[in-house]
């Protein structure tokens, strides 16, 4: 191997790699990512019931639900627990609004002790950022495309 | 013509061998449970370590391990002719703080996780050059502070692959002197940058175990020696899956260590710990040597260990625009 050329070195390599590194336990994370991911849903269908059953329209429960997920998924990142839900959820606990309040929470948190403007203020939308671009982004290549062809 | 002390390509003999006179380690919580609390001259409960922030404990701790080394030399700062120490954080603040605090002339090094036998290696040259008489050598790392720099916030809900590996929150120290009692370093083999094209940064361990095999086989070469003049190779922290990569790169180049080799980073926490693939991290291979290997040394268990330190030379800004990671591997020969 040593004398070989670098290229196949690197493409030998490559495989003993790929032989060794262990093969997610896709199964196991997919039922994870399932059981989790469904368990947000319900929590948040519970929540959307009761605010409607409180007079909330549709649409206006709809927000408290939001609201409400966002703040439990908080106040779970701030108790260090929603990183050993997503541990076990994966992109169950990552796609869902809660996955969005857990990812400015924790650069919030990690980033306060560079103080709140340079610290916590630049870096709260480390991780949420590129969502944002890419949803603003998204949304307006959309409306133009809506505008022109509807 | 080769150099005086030099042997084959990288490796030097130590004419007057230098002595590790002391030693110090410093573990984190997690460490604390794992197999070798019992090495530890000290665990500490938490890991902000009573401090404001991760940085400043992974400080608090390096120079703690350092103080602590020196005084168990029976030294004071004063009597240290060379500080050499470095660690994992941007511009080595562990490092660069902790020998403000200690007023020692001081050489900062970066060799990644491989800077407890890099900053060994260079400290043994100095001893054995007649540039000093005592050379206090250490390094840190810190899950917190590592994974903010290099990955994700610590709280952010991510599903770390199996192959991921867990920063040692830590820090060890030792001193070394042109006389005294206690084990030996007797040579060290300087190891190349070598890059086999691995790129995943939650696997580092693939990324350095050419650089570990290179500098195994680059040593036996250049001693003319074979795996079985040797009691154990020591690896710093390829972890489970390295370990295995380690040990079928050098079968490849004839050289079979598979009876005598060990990883710490694959030690160094219990399999119930869920770390994943084992430990990473500076301190690794410094809290796991100089606390258990050493203790097992002087206890007469080990007579002649190739410890093997190894770093991946990545940062965020290579990684993110599409570099690989390169690997650096530092080896040093310690006799009882």
């Amino acid at each position: 191997m040593e004398t070989q050329p670098l290229e196949i070195q690197k493409k030998q390599y490559a495989k003993i790699v790929k032989e060794i590194r262990p093969k997610p336990p896709l199964l196991r994370n997919l039922a994870g990512a399932f059981v989790v991911g469904g368990l947000i849903a319900v929590i948040g269908q519970i929540f959307l019931n009761l605010y409607q059953g409180l007079g909330l329209s549709l649409q206006e429960a709809g927000a408290a639900e939001s609201a409400t997920l966002v703040f439990l998924a908080a106040l779970l990142t701030g108790l260090g627990v929603y990183d050993e839900i997503a541990k076990v959820g994966g992109a169950g606990s990552i796609v869902p609004i809660t996955g969005f309040a857990n990812s400015m929470v924790s650069p919030a948190m990690e980033y306060r002790g560079e103080g709140l403007v340079l610290g916590v203020g630049a870096r709260l939308f480390t991780v949420a950022g590129p969502v944002l671009v890419f949803g603003i982004v998204t949304g307006w290549a959309i409306g133009i495309f809506y505008y022109f062809f509807r | 013509m080769t150099a005086q002390k030099k042997v084959g390509q990288q490796t030097v003999w130590f004419q007057n061998p230098p002595v590790i006179i002391a030693a110090a380690t410093i573990a984190g919580q997690k460490e604390g449970q794992g197999p070798f609390a019992k090495s530890f001259d000290k665990v500490i409960d938490n890991d902000y370590y009573g401090e404001q922030t991760w940085e400043k404990a992974e400080r608090r701790m390096l120079l703690e391990v350092m103080q602590n080394a020196v005084r168990k030399a029976g030294l004071t700062p004063g009597n240290i002719d060379y500080m050499l120490s470095g660690d994992l954080l941007n511009q080595i603040i562990s490092a660069n703080f902790t020998a403000r605090d200690l007023g020692i002339p001081f050489l900062g090094l970066y060799g990644a996780c491989s800077t407890m036998l890099e900053s060994s290696a260079i400290g043994s040259m100095l001893i054995d050059g007649g540039f000093a008489e005592y050379v206090l050598v250490g390094t840190s790392s810190h899950y917190g502070t590592a994974e903010r720099q290099f990955r994700f916030p610590t709280e952010q809900g991510v599903q770390r692959p199996l192959h991921a590996q867990w920063t040692v929150t830590g820090a060890s120290a030792m001193v070394l002197a042109r006389s005294g009692s206690g084990p030996r370093i007797t040579s060290a083999t300087i190891g190349k940058v070598i890059d086999l094209g691995q790129g995943d940064p939650l696997d580092m361990s693939s990324a350095m175990a050419p650089a570990a095999a290179d500098t195994i086989a680059r040593h036996l070469w250049d001693t003319g020696r074979q795996p079985g003049d040797y009691d154990l190779f020591l690896t710093g922290d390829l972890g489970i899956y390295g370990s295995k990569l380690v040990v079928s790169l050098l079968g490849q180049k004839g050289f079979n260590i598979d009876d005598r080799y060990q990883d710490c980073g694959a030690m160094i926490y219990f399999p119930e710990q869920d770390t994943h693939a084992g430990g990473s991290g500076c301190a690794c291979v410094g809290v796991v040597t100089c606390g258990h290997f050493l203790k097992e040394m002087a206890a007469g268990g080990l007579k002649r260990m190739f410890v093997v330190g190894t770093g991946a030379l990545l940062s965020p800004c290579s990684t993110q625009q599409g570099e690989t990671i390169p690997g650096i591997s530092h080896g040093v020969l310690i006799e009882s």
